[in-house]
């Protein structure tokens, strides 16, 4: 502690750079070994950073700017944003590097205005995402259902079934295609005669053992083509071969005979 | 990021060269000395930013700091003793904008203006002239132990003045 006290006023000089001689030579060695001197130290620059701050005179010249920004213009660039940053610059100056040199303060007032121009329209395009937001929802649903019918077709675990007319012309065929382990069905049906009102096709899912599995009913469109996508079936079911018969629009849990079209898995 | 960014230098040079400029006048006595002062301070801040360390104070102060010392040393005509990376400055007013500064400045005259007088202007040729103890001493004919205890109570007076808010 004394020695603390005897250095306090060394340290006042010291501070000032104004503390010589052996006493200079004393004190810096304290202070190589004193953290709290050493912290006292700053603090007591500080201070005399405050009479630094008395003096009140006139502006610099105006050329020592310029003079001064020729002279760094030369020189390698260490870097100052994040310095001025820290000090409490306003956030114009944290920038990207040659950017702002290059363009100067009246370009800053143009990207400003730019900016808020920027913000309007971002608050129309917010307004856009919440309505794509809500549709995009939906669109997720869709776009699954789109997969598992693509699935059902290309996925090579999935089985394919020709369905041909058992008699006479014109030729109806139908094609399905059965992932079995997604219950993933897809049926597409062509030259299929027009039925008569409320009647229609009804396709089943003939497994190794056990009564048929209605599979969707569908009824032709004008060229003859339909198509069942995804009926929903038991998971896993075994298809042995598919069918079809006509049934009342309603559909029927068990065919009624006569077998129109069937085929087996190729 | 420290990527050189001549804009951010110029941002620094329009708020702290006045302060600069006043200190290195008031030491030198001379514009174009004072000029040459401002222009080697943000040279070397530009050169070596990493000397200033944001987290212990002010860049204010630490330039005013640094000023006052290149100003002294090139009065004295002497080589400068500290390294800038050496100085290291706790202050709490960062005094950045100028209608800060000017009420600093009123609040430092006015505390430096209810000081004894021996005491103002031990404080003084320390702070603006860089005269050291002993020539303090010399030219006052006060003892020396009694310059030291001036100046440092002199600081002293300063930072409760401003402690306080």
């Amino acid at each position: 502690m004394t020695e603390h006290e005897q250095f306090a006023e060394d340290l006042a000089l010291y501070a000032l750079s104004v503390l010589e001689g052996e006493d200079r030579v004393q004190l810096e060695k304290h202070l190589a070994n004193c953290s709290t001197c050493r912290v006292e130290l700053e603090h007591l620059r500080g201070d005399g950073a405050l009479l630094a701050f008395s003096t009140v005179g006139p502006r610099p010249p105006q050329r020592a700017r310029q003079r001064l920004l020729d002279a760094v213009a030369k020189e390698a660039a260490p870097a100052l944003s994040q310095k001025a940053r820290k000090d409490g610059a306003p956030d114009v100056v944290r920038t990207r590097r040659s950017w702002w040199g290059v363009l100067g303060w009246a370009a800053t007032a143009a990207v400003l205005v730019f900016t808020a121009s920027l913000w309007k329209e971002n608050a129309a395009l917010r307004q856009d995402v919440s309505t794509l937001r809500s549709l995009f929802g939906q669109q997720t649903v869709e776009l699954e259902q789109a997969r598992n019918v693509a699935s059902a077709i290309t996925n090579p675990g999935g089985e394919r079934f020709t369905l041909v007319a058992v008699k006479a012309p014109p030729q109806p065929q139908g094609k399905a295609f059965y992932l079995r382990n997604r219950s993933n069905l897809v049926f597409v049906a062509n030259n299929m005669p027009a039925l008569p009102p409320q009647k229609a096709y009804e396709l089943w899912l003939i497994p190794a053992q056990g009564a048929p599995i209605p599979a969707g009913v569908f009824k032709p469109d004008a060229h003859g083509s339909a198509t069942v996508v995804n009926p929903p079936l038991p998971a896993g079911a075994e298809a042995k071969a598919f069918a079809i018969t006509v049934e009342n629009e309603t559909g029927a849990t068990a065919p009624t005979m006569p077998i129109l079209m069937m085929g087996t898995g190729e | 990021m420290r990527s050189g960014d001549q804009s951010a230098l110029a941002e620094l040079y329009d708020r702290y060269s006045s302060v600069v400029y006043a200190v290195a006048l008031r030491v030198l006595g001379d514009t174009g000395a004072a000029e040459d002062v401002l222009q080697e301070v943000f040279l070397q801040l530009w050169r070596n930013p990493g000397a200033f360390d944001a987290a212990r104070g002010s860049l204010g102060a630490w330039l005013a700091v640094i000023t006052r010392n290149r100003a002294i040393d090139a009065l004295r005509r002497r080589r400068p003793e500290t390294d800038i990376e050496d100085v290291i400055v706790s202050v709490a007013p960062d005094l950045a904008a100028q209608a800060d500064r000017s009420r600093a400045a009123e609040k430092v005259r006015g505390v430096l203006g209810s000081m004894p007088a021996p005491q103002r202007s031990a404080l003084e040729m320390a702070y603006f002239e860089g005269m050291s103890h002993s020539e303090i001493a010399s030219k006052t004919g006060e003892p020396l132990g009694t310059i030291k205890t001036r100046i440092r109570s002199g600081l002293l007076t300063l930072r409760k003045a401003f402690q306080g808010g």
